[in-house]
């Protein structure tokens, strides 16, 4: 039997994105140069959130693109299942812009870390920020969140999944163990 | 889905499943060439080996930009600035090239099979760039990537092609790739350039170019040959262009959102007249930026760390 458990839901996810939206807006003083950024895939549907509650709040449109990292992994050369290929849509250049990337979960910061370098090949962002929904621990890379929804202490033999209506399915985040 | 496969040498033994992850992985790539800085770090650290054996600008020229922008090492081999003008054997400087260690060759010679004996004998990965008369994998790769893109879906499509269908390893590979993915094939051409028995892989023959274009979306003209004016296979290239050049005439017989291919090297005015291949419908400069994201989702497809 696989134990799952419940522990965000949609009320709870909403009212992490308001928040995380509101401390965007306060810790970059408005919308000025600001560029949302979502990882594929589940980061890209947060980033767009993000940009609904912002434009409610400030009454302004905020620019978001949809990065797709595998080609800069660390691991291509040494793993031999070649993960699918999405597509990346940066719609401007990043140039002096006040970059916040958004991704689901922050677990081991690699896709962090792929993320900002693909980033840089965008552009000279001002700054790179990072907001994610859950941050369950075990960094093996030197990378921390400006924006959490939710801290989530977990052990690694569990799998920690964030479900979307946009991906099919209700709004929850779910922590299983995995053997 | 992934590639398995260790070697790219037709399309006959492709999968749909295959072509169409391959599809998807050459859209994605698009977006990579569009950027300021061309260039991602996927491949680092790779060697990617052009060992080319017949004339090329267009295929070598893709495959050495698709490894540069994927950051592989890519080394340029011909014919003619090789050991083989001191009369290696193919099968030697293919060893010798394998003991410097690289990921990938590429190969194109005009023996059909060699890239096929390369792949039993090298641990590499083999892509073929065409060989011989046989097939052209990534040339059909790049082609149906276009219609596509353009059409929407490949399936349903009426694809005519028009020229040497004997001497041409494009019109098998495509062939091959677009009867498995659902297109209705007619080809024509003059009978002597016609393969007996071309039935068989599911296409219509004909040897009047109207008859093959009538209600078409995609006209796929093949360059023709003109060193085989002299093997008597068709009288003179005036004679041939009379026939079978596509033309703003003929042109009216497909549908009229037909658009039109060419895989290059063009003769204008021989089997294309100019107007066509600068026209509105023409895609034959798409199918040259495809087969930059092609040749990159192969690669990208083919390296990788040990099972």
């Amino acid at each position: 039997m696989v134990q799952q458990k419940v522990v965000m839901d949609a009320e709870g996810i909403d009212r992490s994105l308001t928040r995380i939206a509101f401390e965007i807006l306060e810790k970059n003083k408005g919308v000025e140069d600001l560029f949302l950024v979502g990882i594929r895939t589940g980061g890209v549907y947060l980033a767009d959130r993000l940009r609904a509650k912002i434009a409610a709040t400030e009454g302004k449109a905020v620019p978001v693109g949809i990065l797709d990292i595998t080609l800069y992994r660390d691991d291509l050369s040494t793993s031999h299942r070649k993960p699918r290929l999405g597509k990346t849509d940066i719609p401007a250049s990043l140039d002096g812009k006040r970059v916040v990337l958004v991704d689901d979960v922050l677990f081991t910061g690699r896709t962090i870390r792929a993320a900002m370098d693909a980033l840089i090949d965008f552009g000279r962002p001002r700054l790179i920020q990072l907001a994610v929904l859950i941050d369950r621990g075990h960094r093996e890379l030197p990378i921390r969140a400006d924006f959490v929804g939710k801290n989530l202490p977990s052990s690694l033999w569990e799998a920690v999944s964030v479900h979307l209506t946009e991906k099919g399915g209700t709004d929850q985040v779910i922590i299983e163990e995995t053997n | 889905m992934k590639l398995t496969r260790k070697d790219i040498l037709g399309i006959q033994d492709f999968s749909v499943a295959e072509i169409e992850l391959v599809l998807d992985t050459a859209e994605s790539f698009i977006e990579v060439s569009t950027r300021e800085i061309k260039k991602v770090p996927t491949l680092r650290g790779k060697t990617v080996i052009n060992l080319f054996y017949e004339a090329s600008t267009r295929t070598r020229t893709s495959f050495e930009i698709a490894g540069k922008r994927l950051s592989a090492d890519t080394i340029n081999i011909s014919a003619s600035t090789s050991s083989m003008v001191k009369g290696e054997t193919l099968i030697d400087t293919a060893k010798n090239l394998e003991a410097m260690n690289p990921d990938i060759v590429v190969v194109r010679h005009s023996a059909a099979g060699a890239p096929h004996l390369l792949a039993g004998l090298l641990k590499q990965s083999i892509i073929n760039a065409g060989d011989g008369a046989h097939e052209h994998p990534t040339q059909a790769l790049l082609d149906m990537m276009t219609i596509r893109a353009k059409k929407g879906r490949i399936a349903g499509l009426n694809v005519a092609i028009i020229g040497d269908i004997s001497h041409s390893r494009v019109a098998r590979s495509n062939i091959y790739g677009l009867t498995k993915m659902g297109a209705r094939v007619s080809v024509a051409g003059p009978a002597t350039m016609i393969p007996r028995g071309v039935e068989t892989l599911g296409v219509a023959a004909y040897t009047r170019i109207d008859d093959a274009i009538r209600g078409a979306d995609i006209v796929m003209m093949l360059r023709i040959q003109t060193e085989r004016e002299k093997n008597n296979i068709f009288p003179s290239l005036r004679e041939y262009a009379n026939h079978f050049s596509l033309n703003s005439r003929n042109i009216t017989l497909a549908r009229e959102d037909a658009l039109i291919m060419h895989p290059g090297p063009m003769n204008r005015g021989v089997e294309i007249s100019p107007d066509i291949a600068d026209g509105p419908r023409s895609i034959i400069l798409d199918q040259v930026t495809n087969g930059v994201a092609v040749r990159m989702a192969l690669l990208y497809l083919l390296t990788g760390g040990d099972e």
